[in-house]
């Protein structure tokens, strides 16, 4: 019962125990089991990220009306395994002239910076992240964010090639932007929760916030898919128009570092998305029961907003850059502002309120804000539609 | 030798490595690359001092944004993608000699101060930096005028950086 | 123990090395790396000072540092702005080479 309790800790006493009983000092044996639970975490999260691989595929093959790998094993299932060992066996390219230690320090980098983010996310209350909650937590995820934006222009820049180069700045532009209205609503759960910290986000979660701030969780999600450089934002590595942008000179397991690492990072903002806006790993005190029930929640609601951004993904045709930055700029980024301001100002004013109203009242402002903004967006459209078409006009019949 | 004094060395000498290598790397894009460690360096000197807020927004701004636009500001002021010539200028050499008189100076004016060998105090328990630093830039009782006069500054910047660079056709 | 003043040395030969950077080199960009790292170093001296201080819930120190955050992030925008500005016109960065206001 001690075990599925809390297998982490049992696991974490018992070799605790062995390095004594070898005669190890203490803190050279908490630095080792320290690493030693990080090699575990990598190690799961590279697993997850294969079969990722697979969903990727099935699903994307479901929207486009077709099956799928189905020949490899049932379902397609050993299909990411095939893939892995064609990649692993492919002939390593570098590009001539290229930097080549920037060039093949791009993909690490690029892979570090998911695998980074993954030490403050807590899978369940007995296994929270870094320092048992990192008290900035949410700024966090912004700076992981940044180091991945440095990989893609380093990666752009070193591999000598100019369509490279052109996707890197592109996709260094769109993701740079968009940290902006992502930074300001990460804040929206900091105020309701008081703290940056993660694991006080979701302890506060008694009513999730994306019934408290909506338009919030929307900005999120859309942020988010722009950082993670998936269209309908993917300037970066646009097939049809880029040749692949700044991944085009990579061959081998280092472009499959960037493709595995895409996925992983596009999992990694679901479950963001889970936590900060859908309580995590809470479920109406399920997650209490077991820890690895709670692994299995946050997993769960991760799931589903990874299939949330797949479907946006092939849904929606990509937008054409300067599009995606006057988007950005004309219009999230002000309503993220306003939104922050609001909010602020209806958290001070109905904190006093019972639960109910303040709910109701955190809700409805969302909504006439996102109605307020839409409305100003389409008397801005239609003014650019008809500054291209001339004003409507009424049909006049030519005799 | 404490863990601590170690982990300080440790971040210290890669940081001032890598500060060398900013100034006297010939490639100025590596230079750049060497820029980001070295701002690496610090936000874990800040961790190291507990200052964890600024540890995050080091990254997020310096390497994040500032660094990123330093690498943009290399590409797009060359005409090839190498660099051409000597990358230090012909007095180097008076540089360098100022550079470590300055070091020298500081050094010996540190050394007549008595606050120099104090050691950190302990944190006091449940104490939020965080918290604290927010209570400090929001309350008119401390620093939000100062706050709010660096948020005029960055705007004048924005609109200055945008006014000057902007390509007219 | 950490003493204070190896965290103020560190921060001393940062700012040198900036130094060095900021008056040797050719490039435009390069000498405003070199400011970057002095700048860095300022405020390692003063995120050490609020730590060493006698009362850790005086915030003086990081919001210091904070501001030097936001200064030095406009001062590259507007500097960097003003070299590419300068690249357009004169086609060269070399800090040698922009002197037609010298006498």
């Amino acid at each position: 019962m001690d075990f599925l309790k809390d297998p982490l800790k049992v696991a974490a006493d018992w070799l605790l125990g062995i390095f004594a009983s070898w005669g190890m000092p203490e803190i050279a044996a908490q630095i080792l089991l320290g690493f030693l639970g990080i090699l575990l975490l990598i190690t799961l999260l590279m697993v997850l990220d294969i079969f990722l691989v697979w969903v990727e595929r099935k699903v994307v093959s479901r929207f486009q009306d077709r099956i799928g790998p189905n020949r490899v094993g049932p379902f397609g299932l050993i299909q990411p395994f095939a893939d892995i060992i064609k990649l692993l066996i492919k002939e390593d390219i570098t590009p001539g002239g290229a930097d080549r230690v920037v060039y093949n320090l791009a993909p690490i980098l690029s892979m570090m910076s998911v695998l980074i983010l993954w030490a403050v996310i807590p899978l369940a209350p007995t296994i929270l992240g870094v320092d048992a909650d990192l008290n900035i937590g949410a700024l966090y995820i912004i700076a992981a964010g940044a180091i991945g934006t440095l990989s893609i222009i380093m990666a752009g820049w070193s591999s000598n090639n100019k369509y490279s180069l052109i996707g890197a700045f592109r996709e260094v532009a769109v993701m740079l932007s968009f940290e902006i209205p992502m930074l300001t609503v990460m804040l929206i759960p900091t105020i309701f929760a008081g703290s940056m910290g993660i694991v006080t986000i979701i302890n506060k979660q008694d009513t999730w916030f994306f019934f408290l701030a909506p338009l919030a969780a929307m900005i999120f999600f859309i942020a988010a898919i722009a950082e993670l450089g998936r269209a309908p934002f993917d300037m970066g590595e646009a097939e049809s128009e880029l040749v692949s942008g700044y991944n085009v000179e990579y061959s081998g397991m280092k472009f499959g570092m960037f493709y595995a690492g895409e996925l992983l990072h596009a999992f990694t903002f679901g479950g963001f998305w889970a936590i900060l806006f859908f309580g995590g790993y809470r479920f109406f005190g399920l997650e209490l029961v077991n820890p690895l029930l709670a692994i299995a929640i946050l997993f769960f609601k991760a799931f589903i907003g990874y299939w949330l951004i797949m479907w946006v993904r092939y849904t929606l045709l990509r937008i054409r850059i300067d599009h995606m930055l006057a988007f950005n700029w004309k219009f999230l980024t002000p309503v993220a502002f306003v939104l922050l301001m609001v909010t602020a100002l209806m958290n001070a004013l109905l904190a006093d309120l019972p639960g109910w109203l303040y709910i109701s009242g955190m809700f409805l402002s969302n909504v006439l804000l996102t109605w307020g903004a839409l409305e100003i967006a389409r008397h801005y459209s239609r003014g650019e539609r008809e500054k291209v078409e001339g004003a409507k006009q009424v049909v006049e019949v030519h005799h | 030798m404490t863990g601590e004094q170690i982990t300080f060395l440790a971040v210290a000498l890669f940081t001032l490595g890598s500060g060398f290598m900013v100034v006297t790397s010939g490639n100025l894009v590596h230079a750049a690359l060497w820029l980001v460690s070295t701002l690496f360096g610090v936000a874990v000197t800040y961790a190291v001092l507990d200052a964890s807020f600024l540890a995050v927004v080091q990254v997020v701004v310096y390497i994040g944004a500032i660094a990123i636009l330093f690498i943009f500001a290399v590409m797009l002021t060359r005409k090839d993608m190498r660099d051409q010539g000597p990358q230090m200028n012909k007095n180097w050499w008076f540089g360098a000699a100022l550079a470590v008189l300055t070091f020298v100076g500081l050094f010996f004016l540190l050394q007549g101060w008595s606050g120099m060998s104090t050691t950190a105090t302990a944190l006091p328990s449940g104490f939020d930096a965080v918290a604290g630093l927010g209570d400090a830039l929001t309350s008119p009782a401390g620093y939000v005028l100062p706050f709010e006069v660096a948020s005029v500054l960055l705007v004048a910047a924005l609109v200055g950086a945008v006014y000057v660079a902007f390509n007219r056709k | 123990m950490v003493p204070l003043s190896w965290y103020l040395i560190f921060a001393a030969a940062l700012f040198s090395i900036g130094l060095f950077g900021v008056l040797s080199r050719r490039n435009a960009v390069a000498i405003l790396l070199g400011i970057e790292l002095m700048l860095n170093s300022v405020n390692i001296n003063l995120a050490a000072f609020w730590r060493y201080g006698d009362d850790v819930s005086v915030m003086a120190g990081q919001v210091f540092a904070i501001i030097v955050f936001a200064v030095a992030a406009a001062e590259v925008a507007v500097g960097l702005a003003l070299v590419i500005s300068v690249y357009r016109r004169r086609n060269t960065v070399i800090a040698d080479n922009i002197d037609m206001m010298k006498w």
